[in-house]
């Protein structure tokens, strides 16, 4: 059978602020793409859309059409020889690690969901813990097949233009149809870790400097309720793969489910201070190294599936930024003084060094330097006044907004922090667009 | 570039119309098993896309046969023999083919009708048949055929549909009847609503919806285990037992 477009009310994405109505196909086969791609004009662009993990408005196309690539999911090729792996875009990397982690390899990096889709991985250019080892997702990519909405398709490498407009391109320059990356091996499928906690986050960027060369994977989780000489005091976590040890992939389902949307009162300013005190204190008297499996340290919060009603029925913005080594401390200082005097913090703030990578797309967004990554439940105006606060702040640092999190930030400070993207333009397939690109190109 | 598997298949299994989203998901729980697996459908081009993903995920043989299967029943006998052959045995057979439809057309259009009745029902039960005479012979294996919900009463909105389900259940009870202490079982799987492309455009969502993986992993167990009527999920069981017993007077109101 072959799909056509349904309308949706039930299209969201992952912060579930924005609830307008799509129309949504969802193929199962490669061979209906064409015929779906021909109904997207300029006049009434359409959009492809994986598993909808973005936070804010870069998957959503309100009134207008949208192909859900989460069907498209089949394996093309599997070398496990080589570890070279080719699939359709609408594969997860949840799926992918099933298929990988038993035969001793791993994602060349992973954000923090394995409920992303390939074709997402690479429109978002997306990052992990182990970023200033490995780059990003599009490091790793030796090819990828592209549909544009004239029709026509073609086989992109590192090196074509397209490619390089592809890669973090936000699915604006065609539909992505299938990848093919290169994983990379491991010696067994548990990490072993270690967690350092420090007291104020000036001391984060030392300790940070002080494990990269010798750890793959390093974040810090950061608390965003205290203020004073306990400002940004954090865990900071340092892992490697265990030199030994079982291949074994993860449990696929989530072990629990949010059934509803959380009341408004679940998530207040008492309560995250609460969590952040005790997972502060249980974490400082465990000072050894730790041995766990690849899931509950990459994928804490794959545990819980639809954590995201966690915060209640209005949704949620997560602010992600990176400020570059030079105004890294004092630009991330001023930040989390501005979100603790709101009082707005969550629990979910998360410290990380990116590398020194040159960045492998036009829009990608990590670049050398910090990014701190914060949760605010959507309290309307207030939220909104606070977030372009910190826009200000990290503008005048030199930072960048990460557009995968973002669904409010207005056009000249895009286009300010995004110095590519008149090259980008050029490369934007007339028959797509995204309610992030209306709003940041205009 | 795909990995030949060289231990021995863990079950041998042929699929019948093996690119629905159901069937897909079912084929994938039997590749990561290890199993040898034929499938068969209509389009040659989509059977080697989702073999190539079969073979990917672990299976230890991918065979496929591309046909119509309604076209073809008549001669159910003579190509599970030669499936027989390629996949050097089978001990599961799911027929999963099928076609929804819509009650308004084949109201006015006798083709419709006849499509419906002869997807879901008449063509199906030849290839039941087939498949119980080898297994009746081997004195093993399992045959599960997709039935659905809608066969256990007839309501105004899909009754043509319904009908065809709810035969090809009673002929799977009866086939398992007649299989019993050969060693072979028979069982008939009704799904409720299931989040497939045959049911997008519908309103879905909700406690009663299922997506095609939970589906799957019933039609797996069924495989090796349970009654000959089996609900997926199993909750449909009491709420069809509630559906049934509404006296008509009542029920005649509803648009069910």
């Amino acid at each position: 059978m072959t799909a056509h477009f349904h309308p949706s009310d039930q299209l969201l994405s992952w912060g579930r602020v924005i609830r307008e109505p799509h129309l949504v196909a969802r193929p199962r086969f490669t061979d209906e793409i064409d015929g779906l791609l021909s109904a997207f004009t300029a006049d009434a662009p359409g959009l492809a859309v994986g598993l909808r993990r973005s936070y804010g408005d870069s998957n959503l196309n309100p009134d207008g059409r949208v192909i859900d690539m989460s069907g498209l999911d089949r394996l093309i090729s599997l070398d496990l020889e080589t570890g070279i792996v080719r699939a359709e875009a609408g594969a997860s990397l949840s799926q992918l690690l099933q298929v990988l982690t038993p035969a001793g390899w791993f994602l060349p990096t992973t954000p923090g969901t394995r409920f992303v889709t390939l074709g997402g991985a690479i429109a978002n250019d997306v990052h992990g813990k182990n970023h200033h080892v490995a780059g990003t997702f599009g490091n790793s990519v030796s090819r990828l097949k592209l549909r544009r909405t004239d029709g026509s398709g073609q086989e992109l490498t590192p090196g074509d233009p397209l490619f390089h407009a592809t890669v973090g391109g936000l699915g604006l320059t065609g539909l992505i149809e299938w990848v093919e990356f290169s994983a990379v091996r491991i010696p067994s499928t548990d990490i072993i870790g270690e967690d350092a906690s420090f007291e104020h986050v000036s001391e984060y960027f030392a300790l940070a400097a002080e494990k990269k060369d010798a750890f793959e994977h390093t974040m810090a989780w950061v608390d965003c309720s205290k203020g004073g000489s306990r400002l940004g005091r954090g865990i900071f976590s340092f892992a490697n793969w265990a030199p030994h040890g079982e291949l074994k992939p993860h449990r696929e389902e989530p072990r629990k489910r949010m059934p509803i949307d959380a009341p408004e009162f679940a998530l207040n300013g008492l309560t995250v201070r609460a969590f952040n005190s005790i997972r502060h204190d249980l974490k400082s008297m465990n000072h050894g190294p730790y041995r766990q499996h690849y899931e509950p340290f990459l994928y804490p919060l794959d545990a819980i599936a639809n954590w995201n009603k966690l915060y209640g029925a209005s949704g949620f913005y997560q602010y992600q930024c990176v400020l570059p080594p030079e105004t890294a401390l004092d630009g991330t200082i001023e930040l989390l003084r501005t979100i603790v005097m709101s009082g707005q913090g969550s629990p979910l703030a998360v410290l990380k060094d990116f590398g020194d990578h040159a960045p492998v797309g036009l829009l990608s967004f990590p670049r050398p330097g910090t990014t701190l990554a914060v949760d605010f439940r959507n309290r309307g105006e207030d939220t909104l006044k606070l977030m372009a606060k910190l826009d200000q702040i990290v503008a005048s640092a030199g930072g960048r907004l990460y557009p995968a999190k973002d669904g409010r930030i207005p056009a000249h400070l895009f286009q300010s922090m995004f110095p590519k993207l008149q090259d980008f333009r050029g490369y934007v397939d007339p028959g797509l667009s995204s309610a992030f690109w209306r709003r940041v190109s205009a | 570039m795909t990995n030949d598997n060289k231990k021995a298949p863990s079950n041998r299994v042929v699929i019948l119309g093996a690119l629905s989203a159901i069937a897909i998901a079912t084929a994938r729980i039997y590749a990561k098993e290890g199993a040898a697996i034929m499938l068969v459908a209509r389009n040659p081009e989509r059977l080697n896309a989702l073999a190539a993903d079969l073979r990917a995920r672990g299976a230890a043989q991918v065979e496929t046969a591309a046909m119509d299967l309604e076209a073809a029943a008549n001669e159910a006998a003579k190509h599970m023999a030669d499936w027989k052959t390629r996949l050097g045995g089978i001990s599961h057979v799911h027929v999963i083919y099928g076609y929804l439809g819509t009650q308004e057309k084949a109201s006015s259009d006798p083709a419709e009708l006849t499509r419906i009745t002869s997807s879901n029902y008449t063509t199906a039960i030849h290839w039941c048949e087939a498949t119980a005479n080898i297994f009746r012979a081997q004195k093993s294996g399992s045959l599960v055929v997709v039935s659905s919900v809608a066969g256990d009463r007839g309501r105004q909105s899909n009754y043509a549909y319904g009908a065809a389900k709810g035969a090809i259940a009673l002929y799977t009870q009866g086939l398992a009847h007649s299989l019993a202490g050969t060693g072979a079982r028979a069982v008939a799987v009704k799904p409720g609503f299931v989040d497939t492309p045959m049911t997008d455009g519908m309103k879905k969502g909700g406690a009663m919806w299922a997506s095609p993986e939970k589906v799957a992993a019933i039609l797996r167990r069924a495989a090796d285990k349970g009654g000959p009527i089996q609900y997926a999920p199993g909750r449909w069981r009491l709420v069809m037992t509630i559906i049934r017993s509404v006296p008509s007077p009542i029920f005649h109101k509803t648009k069910l």
